[in-house]
This record gives structure tokens, sequence and C-alpha cells, in this order.
């Protein structure tokens, strides 16, 4: 599905390596998660795969399917199937949220020539997928994001990841800012969409959104590279031990 | 003397090329008129408040063709029920226009002098004269001086439709003034539509009384032909627990100057006056504003959106002026430019003077270039670029345009500004 080989990418306003030799290969159906400590590259990762400006790859590739996701515009990786579940959601003030996800599925359903869903139709299903997140019909009509506590935010990630399908979901510290109940909820609607077609990535700081989301596979990732990968006992041991365990055994 | 004494002055040079209308009852209110336009003179660049203006090309004697233009689209306000009443380059055409009666509204047009229309009468001119303290509005003193026709609303009850004034531009040199004049008689209501280019060169009026508990709401569209110029004056005064709500969309027009002066003189009256405008390349719009607060509790709304682009420029001069006894004013201000490229620029002059103690005024303006955090959000969920900018633009626009009360009218504006942003993409 996603298959990362010898990537390499630097800040572009500052002469400064952050990624240095990723390798990566996620499969259709299986969920991978990288795990690092701060500042070790992961989001750097998420933000490259989906497009944002400010980073210059170096060397190496990233390919969907086959497909140069690092020549892709970032609509285009989106329609591609590519999906990040942003760390901080942006609030786009004026923007309904219900016109916001209806202009993006018509927009990508557009782009692979598909026929647009129709008004009615999407009504029916957004509906449906938000009440399995909890979330109520006012925050589908209130602007992107706006007024949104951090757990409706990510919810709501979850709600734009339901309705667009991807093939490849791009997780970034999805847990970061929830309590129990509402990590709970984000999990279950991750674990709804699991399914053979679809690949995960899910980036996390703390092994406890792995308790919610089993993972199939861990990486490590220390100073722009993936130091180690195992089972999900992996991220066991980092609970208990901390990074430095690892790192100290790895270097 | 010398040579300078045989050649005319501006102002003089502009009412030569000019024929007064004369006789019937508007005849002192526009010699009046005359008299302040010479006293005031016409609008030039050192004039305090046409400082980020050129006000040559309105004030010459004649107007700079304007070619016309058309986008393909079906008019605005097109599909409504409404009285339509059509002007093509300031002169009336009946052919075009409905059958002046309304249940509640008692409609005359300007030139037709025989007719005394004492309420009229009473009217013409004074808010205009009014309205030129403490700053002057002499193109507007012009306009009552010269002004060829317009309608004489006055209202008695509650129409049931809008009253829709449609200003075609056919010829592109012509040079039309136009003067209207609208009574509210208390508890009336109305909602006035203007759209149109109107005009190569268009100077308008309108005076609006709004008596006791009366309310007007007013949206306006003003476009389609690039080459178009305008200066337009809005002079209201409001009754007790009146209300006054005016929108106004500007897209295209090398020079818009859209003048709103109000004065709010009974308790707990509600003025909100608003503005939306797309720009791009030689496109220049001013607002100017002056509210003054001469009574107890009342609020006064100013929302001004610009967008701007490729070199066009955007003007907000507002004030808020509280006399000594208008306590327990609520005035706010708010204009905001959206700049989408380095050459585009926007000028804003906001002011507050207050004399009254127990008053909230607040006021705001900003300028700024899209949000690329959220534009890459937009992005990232497939939106392609061009429209993801549409959208946020829309989104700058959305606070002007929600001061429109009417959800149809609303999505009428709406649907014209996502159109234009469409066709104007890069």
């Amino acid at each position: 599905m996603l298959s990362i080989k010898n990537l390499h990418v630097k800040l572009e306003e500052e002469d400064k390596q952050i990624l240095k030799g990723v390798d990566l290969e996620i499969e259709a159906g299986k969920v991978h998660a990288i795990m690092g400590p701060n500042g070790s590259g992961k989001s750097t990762l998420s933000y490259v795969l989906s497009g944002k400006d400010g980073y210059e790859v170096t060397g190496g590739s990233a390919e969907l399917e086959g497909a140069d996701v690092l020549e892709m515009e970032p609509e285009e990786r989106a329609a591609a199937g590519l999906f990040l579940a942003f760390q901080y959601p942006v609030e786009i003030p004026g923007v309904g949220n219900m016109t916001f996800l209806r202009t993006a599925v018509n927009a990508q359903r557009k782009a692979r020539g598909e026929e647009e869903v129709s008004a009615a139709d999407f009504l029916k299903l957004i509906r449906a997928r938000a009440k399995e997140l909890k979330i109520d019909a006012e925050m589908l009509k209130r602007p992107v994001n706006v007024g949104f506590s951090g757990g409706e935010k990510k919810r709501n990630e979850i709600l734009q990841m339901a309705m667009l399908e991807p093939k490849m979901c791009i997780l970034d510290e999805t847990d970061s800012g929830l309590d129990v109940d509402a990590m709970k909820l984000v999990a279950e609607g991750v674990n709804a969409l699991r399914s053979e077609g679809r690949g995960f990535l899910v980036i996390t700081h703390y092994q406890r959104l792995l308790d919610h989301i089993k993972p199939d596979v861990v990486h490590i990732m220390a100073d722009g590279k993936i130091v180690k990968s195992g089972g999900p006992e992996l991220a066991l041991e980092v609970e208990n031990n901390g990074y430095t365990d690892i790192l100290a055994e790895v270097a | 003397m010398g040579e300078a004494a045989t050649q005319l002055s501006p102002t003089e040079a502009r009412l030569a090329a000019l024929d007064m209308p004369r006789g019937g009852w508007s005849e002192a209110a526009r010699s009046e008129a005359l008299a302040r336009v010479r006293q005031m003179g016409l609008p030039e660049r050192r004039d305090e408040y046409w400082k980020y203006t050129r006000p040559d090309t309105l004030t010459q004697p004649g107007a700079v063709p304007a070619a016309l233009f058309d986008a393909g689209e079906v008019p605005i306000f097109d599909g409504m029920e409404r009285l339509t009443i059509v002007f093509v380059d300031g002169v009336f055409d009946p052919d075009a226009s409905d059958d002046l009666s309304l249940e509640g509204v008692k409609i005359d047009r300007l030139a037709e002098t025989d007719a005394d229309i004492h309420w009229a009468r009473d009217l013409y001119g004074t808010l205009e004269a009014a309205g030129q303290d403490p700053v002057s509005r002499p193109l507007a003193a012009l306009n009552t001086a010269f002004a060829t026709d317009g309608v004489l609303i006055h209202v008695t009850g509650k129409p049931s439709r809008p009253i829709s004034l449609i200003y075609h531009h056919a010829d592109e040199t012509s040079d039309a003034i136009l003067h209207h004049v609208i009574r509210l008689d208390p508890g009336a209501e109305l909602t006035v539509l203007e759209n149109g280019p109107a005009a190569a060169r268009f100077n308008k009026c309108m005076e609006v009384e709004i008596a006791d508990g009366a309310c007007f709401h007013h949206v306006r569209a003003q476009g389609r032909d690039h080459e178009r110029r305008a200066a337009t004056h809005i002079f209201t005064r409001l009754g007790e627990e009146s209300v006054f709500k005016s929108f106004t969309l500007t897209a295209n027009g090398v020079l818009t100057r859209n003048e709103c002066v109000i004065e709010l003189t009974g308790d707990n009256a509600i003025a909100h006056v608003a503005g939306a405008c797309v720009g791009d390349g030689d496109f220049h719009h001013d607002d100017t504003v002056f509210i003054t607060h001469d009574a107890v509790g009342c609020e006064s709304r100013q929302v001004f959106k610009k967008v701007l682009r490729n070199g066009a420029t955007g003007v907000f001069q507002g004030k808020i002026l509280v006399k000594k006894d208008a306590q327990k004013t609520d005035g706010y201000q708010i204009s905001q430019s959206l700049l989408l490229d380095g050459d585009s620029q926007f000028l804003a002059k906001p002011e507050l003077e207050i004399y009254a103690d127990d008053v909230a005024c607040s006021h705001g303006s900003t300028s700024g270039a899209i949000d690329e955090e959220a534009l890459f959000y937009l992005r990232s969920r497939g939106v392609p670029h061009a429209e993801a900018t549409d959208l946020l633009t829309l989104a700058f626009l959305a606070e002007a345009v929600e001061e429109i009360a009417d959800e149809a009218l609303r999505e009428e504006i709406t649907g014209r500004m996502a159109a234009w942003l469409e066709r104007h993409r890069t």
C-alpha cells in the first residue's frame, strides 16, 4: 500500500535534516504504529507524506500503490487515497463543517472521475457516521473545528476519514489532548474503519492509544530513522522501560 | 487679472456642462443645492475625505467612456417576487418597468414635476443638506441640484414585495444623475433592491426618512461593467425604535465611492450598514460612512469586507459620532481586507468621536492574506487549491453578508460572489 524507501527530508527554511533515511512498508489491511521520543521526526513524516509546504525531500521515495506521492499536490494525494488525521486540526471560521465535507467528498470523486454524491445521499451518510462518533447535528452545522473541544476536533477528524474512505490513513498523535473516554471513542471509530483494503499508520508518543487500536507492527523512530521494528510487545517495552533502553540497545 | 481669471474653475466647468431641470416643486431645493455646491466646491485631492480616492473622474465635465460587459449571468434578483423600476443610462424605461402600484406604497417619479407631492417637497434635499455638516459632500449637493429623475416612495404600510431598482447601462458615454426620496411612515416597512451598472458615470443619491417603529431594508449589487464609475450617497434619519439595514455587494468597476450618512435621532433605533466587495486589477472601491448617534440606546453596526487582488485598492473611512446625550449607545465598526497578492492595498481610516460617557463603542480594522494553514487543511482533504481559496474567501466575506436579514437575498448575494470568484481564478 504505502512504500517508503530511504526517505531524506530537510526543513526548507533552515539547513536542518529531519528525516535521515526512513524505510517503511505498510501492507493493505495492516496497522503500523510509529513511536518515538519528541523531535525524532514522526510528525515531519506525516506532513511530508501529506504534502505540507516547508519541507524538502533530499532523497528517497514514497509510493502509494506504486504512484509517487511526493510529486503530487496535496489534493491529488487525498484523491489518490491518502488521509492525514491532524495532530492539531485547523479551525476555519465561516466554512460550515457540512459544506466542507461535502465539498471534499465531491472534489475527490470528481478527481477520480466518479459521479458527485447527491445532497440527500450525503446527508443520510454523514448523519449515520456522525452518530457512531457521537457527533451531534449542531457540530456538523458549525464552522469547521471552531469552538470545538480537543475531543470534538479529533472525533471530527475521524468523521472526515469515515466520509472520505481513504486507502491509507495516517494518524498523527491522535491521542494527544484526549481523556480516556474520548480516546476510546476515537479508537472505536478507527477500528470500525479497519478493513482488508486499508492501511493505517498510527503515530503516537504513548503506548496507551495502542491498547485500543491494536497494531500489527510497531516501529521505533529516533533521530530521523526507524531504529527498531517488532510486534505489539515493542510498544509495551516502551511503556515499561521508556525509550532510553531501546535507543541504547540499537546505538 | 491674468489668464487664470478667464478659465473656469473645475466646479464651474462641471456646472456649465449640466442643465438644471426647471419648474415644479423641487426647484427651490435645487437652487439651494446649487448654492451649496458653489460654496463648497467639488471635491479635490487635497480634501480630507478624498485623500485615498481621486475625485477627478467624478467631477470632470464629462464621463470617461465605459465599455459594456456581459458575464452571461442571469441578472441578480431575477427570480424574486418584486416590483421592478428600470432606468437605462439614468432614463426611466416605462416598458421594462412594472406598473408603479403596490399596496401600502405610493410611488411617483421625480421627473414628473407637474404633481406637487408635499411630503417629497419637504424632504427632497433636506437630509442631503443636513448631511453636509461636519463633512461636506459636494457630489451629493450636485446630485440634488441636477438629478434628472428618481423615484419618490411614500410607504404607509407593509408592501408584500420589495421595490427593485434596476439600472441598465447601454450607452458607453452616459453620465447619469438620479435622486430617490423614500419616506416610511410610523410602523411601515420596505425593502429596496438595487442592481446594475447604471451608466459610464453614475451619481446617485438616496434620502430615506424612517419614522418611529418603521423598518427599511436595502440590498444593493453594484457590478458588471469593469470601466464604470459611481459616486453614491445614502442619507438616512431614524426615528424611535426604527430600523435601517443596508448591504452592498460591489464587483467590478474602476471607481466606486459609496457614502452612507446616518443620523439616529430617535431612542433605541438600529442602523446597520455593511458591504462586501471583490476587486480584481483596475478596481478602486471606497466606503465612506458617517454615523451620528443623537438619541439614547441606539445601536449601529458597520461591517465592511474587501477582497482585493492584482493591484486593486480598497478604502474605508468610517466614523461614529456620539453626541453628549446619546447615552447607552452601542456602536460597532469593523473593516477588513483580504489581500490576495502583494500588489493590492487597503486604506482604512476608522474614527470615533464620543461625547457621552455611558457608551460601548468598538472598532477594528485588519488586512491579511489567505490563511495558509486552513488552505493546506482543505487541500489535504482533496479540495483543489483554487476551490479551497474560494471557500476561504467566501468565509471571509460571510460576516458582511450575514448582515442581510433575508435568507433568500443572502443566498443570492453569496451565489454571485462565488460565481465571480470562479470567473476570476488565476
